[in-house]
């Protein structure tokens, strides 16, 4: 590998939860929406308020606040809408944000042995270093699925060798 | 703009729904899966009390032939705050009469999206998926999702065994033996 190719910069999308700012692959993101009516209906799953309707789709809205910065937010501007991975599969989520989300271009510093699995690097932009979110390891998702918790026929039921083959590495 | 793949819905064939409540929250279930809609007083006047630790939603059972039906209760199940329910659906092809606060409406829904996989314990047990109503999302719940094999196992052991029944008993429960209505059909 070259120096210029680990030089190569990236997109990314800041966000910001409260005072704090993060960032996600400009890639793993589709647009930024005002916040609209959320549906909850019971379920067990914990982070997940419920769901938005977005061009027809029914997306859920995880809120990532109480994870990362260990409050849940008071109030949201926008949510971000992102691509979640499951596997093979990918889906729409909604992250709730505080404010104005910001498109730059830097070079991303690959996430240590040490970091959390919702790290997926870190950059440095205005003075400041920011967290590279993994959303994969930050949203709940079916590889948290104890066995069991999956009936017959629905999505993501699988055997248990199955679970742990969509589990991240 | 990156996009995921589309979704799998279910197919654009219409199927007839039942919207019913359980405390302030809307829920969907198919009326085909629907066999019998009654009181609840009137199915749990001929219902014994039953006590199946850890299935604390189930506290009443009736027996209807050789067959034995336990009362769930929407709420507890759910873990909504509400009385217990004055409607109960018998459905079809389980054990469970559900026990409901009232009927909505019915009405047709041409699109079942899957559960997000973002929802990942016991509420994919309890959804087939989501339906989009009038630009509400209400979840679509499945039969057989409200008791488990195991819930059955432990409530099995718990009914008391059958005594003999009297002529006069035999002849209320043949009386009190479901008609296999199709509800969707009927009320058509």
């Amino acid at each position: 590998m070259t120096v210029s190719t680990e030089l190569e910069l990236k997109s990314f999308v800041l966000l910001r939860l409260g005072e704090r700012r993060f960032a996600v692959a400009a890639d793993d993101t589709a647009e930024l929406v005002s916040p609209s009516r959320v549906f909850s209906f019971p379920h067990g799953t914990p982070g997940i308020e419920g769901v938005i309707l977005r061009r027809g789709r029914i997306v859920p809205v995880c809120d990532v606040a109480e994870k990362l910065i260990g409050t849940r937010l008071t109030e949201r501007r926008f949510y971000l809408i992102a691509l979640r991975r499951y596997g093979q599969r990918t889906e729409w989520v909604a992250i709730p944000v505080t404010g104005e989300c910001e498109l730059i271009n830097a070079e991303l510093t690959a996430a240590s042995a040490s970091d959390e699995s919702h790290v997926a690097g870190w950059l440095s932009h205005a003075g400041d270093v920011i967290e590279v979110l993994n959303l994969d390891g930050l949203t709940p998702g079916l590889e948290d699925l104890s066995v069991g918790c999956v009936a017959p026929g629905q999505p993501g039921a699988q055997t248990h060798r199955g679970s742990e083959a969509e589990a991240r590495p | 703009m990156p996009s995921p793949a589309p979704m799998k819905s279910g197919s654009l064939r219409a199927e007839q729904i039942i919207l019913f409540r359980i405390g302030e929250q809307i829920f969907a279930l198919s009326s085909s899966s629907v066999q019998e809609v009654r009181g609840a007083d009137s199915l749990s006047g001929g219902a014994s009390e039953i006590a199946a630790p850890g299935v604390h939603k189930v506290r009443q059972f009736v027996r209807r032939g050789p067959n034995t039906l336990f009362l769930v209760s929407g709420a507890r199940h759910f873990g909504l705050p509400a009385p217990e329910g004055i409607l109960a659906f018998v459905l079809r092809d389980t054990r469970t009469a559900l026990l409901v606060d009232s009927i909505e409406r019915m009405t047709t829904m041409t699109r079942l999206q899957a559960l997000p996989l973002s929802f990942c314990h016991e509420e994919r047990r309890w959804y087939r998926g989501l339906t989009a109503l009038d630009q509400t999302v209400v979840p679509v719940v499945r039969p057989e999702g409200f008791l488990s094999d195991e819930e059955l196992m432990m409530l099995d052991r718990a009914v008391p065994p059958p005594e003999a029944p009297s002529e006069e008993t035999a002849s209320e429960l043949e009386a009190e033996a479901p008609t296999d209505t199709n509800l969707g059909t009927e009320l058509n």
